[in-house]
């Protein structure tokens, strides 16, 4: 009885969902929105048959590789200069104004310095997505506590031991909350890389499907990129649950006092 | 006890000392100098021939296409149109989520009721909805909101749901027991205890809207910053480029700026504020 209710609270609603857009498209066919039996008629052919090979694994592979860099290089950057008070304040400015640019905008501008091709486009989403893990990092890194500071050193443990075993597990849940956003970043860069002068990928996909018209089909396609962004962020929670156990059962305990 | 017999450790002594005449620089010299010698870098990586000036000007020359820009009235209308569009999408998407996200994390029916809609529909990217939006509005401004709005939406939601839920049952309690009114209770309980999330959500979205305003505009061309790059990228315009970018860049810090300070201002009572040094 218990599962059977859990279950129910979660299918109630978008079960509810379908039945109002079937509902809705049932009398007059509208034009812009295909009824659900089109659009999962249209779904299998459209992505099952050539594409999923062609557009989609690419497309996500540049993704997964952008983010891989972007998140090595942004950690590693972020230690480097969170560990080094001169360097923060020499840095700041610069990394603040990088911050606050709308990635987008990289796209013209690595069109002309990388030209229209792969290394474009995972260079769009590097650049794009390294500021939130680097500034997270530097963050983290900066807000140790002074504390586990000063028993490291009174330890004699320093170098690499010390990143290992303070540094990086004390700025951890700042660092993920930064690859958190990145992921979000990541995956509009994706997109538009794709949309902005290119001849392959589900972006340029989903906007030929809109230029001819093929509207279930442009519906299947936003279908898969929002699967593509559910997946992503299920991985990343199931990786966070991984990398930050010790501190949820830190807080269970400090809240439950 | 003279210091000659302790002869204590570096740690033990005044800072003064330890740094000896030598006062540290302060920070904002530093900042400045990181500043100048991003801009130097910039200025010799064209000049010295690593990239060619064709697709990369020296930061000069950008600079003053820059200042060449802020006197012209088509650079300012389009800065209006992005503006525009950016704040009519945060404030249409911050009203709707905090009424939404205040009914819905006052009951936990509710809570349980939409957490799986939720959870589904906030990783779907906004830019998904491009193609939409351009059938349904084409280059119209309404084609931004759509997509800026979409996205603020769960930034905004998510954030006040954490703050509902952060509400401190002894207080509740209390209320309950004073016989507060459900308005008071929102007014007097739960609304203090969102409001810092609500800020930290609002001041999130601000940059997300300013993404996707620039994105929709240089997508789809809805008229603004983004569009002018996007023209003048295809114009071949390099210079005036880079300046639009740069133009964008300081667009972005000064939005943070004054979120940041908005933030400051209205959370001053609040202990997460106040306790902060401010560094």
């Amino acid at each position: 009885m218990k599962t059977l209710k859990s279950v129910g609270y979660v299918v109630a609603l978008p079960l509810l969902l379908v039945l109002l857009w079937w509902a809705s498209t049932r009398g007059e066919p509208n034009f812009f929105v295909p009824t659900p039996s089109a659009l999962m008629e249209v779904f299998g052919p459209t992505w099952f048959e050539g594409r999923i090979t062609a557009d989609v694994l690419p497309s996500v592979g540049r993704l997964l590789a952008g983010l891989a860099i972007a998140i090595s290089l942004g950690i590693v950057v972020g230690l480097l200069v969170g560990l080094n008070r001169t360097l923060r304040a020499l840095t700041e400015p610069v990394f603040e104004f990088f911050r606050a640019l709308p990635p987008p905008v990289l796209v013209p501008v690595l069109l002309l310095l990388v030209g229209i091709n792969d290394g474009m486009k995972v260079a769009v989403i590097v650049v794009g997505c390294i500021w939130p893990v680097l500034l997270n990092t530097i963050e983290g890194v900066r807000s140790i506590d002074p504390v586990q500071n000063e028993t490291t050193r009174s330890y004699g443990i320093s170098g690499l031991n010390r990143i290992r075993y303070q540094v990086l597990p004390s700025a951890a849940p700042v660092i993920m909350a930064g690859i958190r956003q990145s992921l979000s970043i990541g995956l509009i860069l994706m997109v538009i890389s794709e949309m902005f002068g290119s001849s392959s990928g589900l972006g340029f996909t989903i906007v030929q499907f809109q230029r001819s018209f093929a509207i279930p089909e442009m519906w299947s396609g936003i279908l898969v990129l929002g699967l593509i962004g559910l997946a992503l962020s299920m991985i990343f929670q199931w990786c966070e649950r991984r990398v930050l156990r010790w501190y949820h059962g830190l807080k269970e305990v400090e809240n439950a006092a | 006890m003279s210091t000659e017999v302790l002869k204590p450790g570096r740690a033990a002594q005044p800072r003064a000392a330890r740094t000896g005449a030598r006062r540290p620089v302060p920070k904002w010299v530093l900042g400045l100098a990181g500043v100048i010698g991003f801009l130097l870098i910039w200025e010799l990586v064209p000049a010295v021939g690593l990239v060619e000036p064709r697709f990369l000007p020296p930061a000069s020359e950008v600079i003053m296409a820059l200042i060449r820009d802020f006197g012209l009235t088509a650079f300012w209308v389009a800065v209006g149109h992005t503006l525009m569009a950016w704040g009519i999408g945060l404030a249409a998407a911050v009203v709707a989520a905090g009424i939404l996200g205040l009914v819905i994390g006052m009951s936990p029916f509710l809570r349980r009721f939409t957490n799986s809609t939720i959870e589904f529909l906030r990783p779907v990217p906004s830019v998904a909805l491009i193609p939409v939006a351009v059938l349904l509005f084409g280059t119209k401004i309404e084609s931004s909101l759509m997509l800026i709005i979409y996205a603020c939406f769960w930034q905004v939601l998510i954030q006040v749901l954490y703050g509902v839920a952060d509400v401190d049952n002894v207080a509740t309690q209390t209320a309950q027991s004073y016989g507060f009114s459900k308005l008071q209770r929102i007014r007097h309980v739960v609304f203090p205890t969102v409001l810092p999330y609500l800020m930290t959500g609002i001041r999130l979205a601000a940059s997300v809207a300013l993404i996707l305003a620039i994105t929709a505009e240089l997508i789809i061309g809805s008229p603004g910053l983004g569009d002018e790059i996007a023209m003048a990228q295809s114009g071949g315009a390099v210079s005036g480029m880079y300046a639009l970018v740069l133009a964008t860049g300081l667009l972005g810090v000064a939005i943070n700026i004054v979120m940041r300070q908005a933030e400051q201002r209205l959370l001053s009572w609040h202990p997460s504020v106040r306790g902060e040094v401010v560094l």
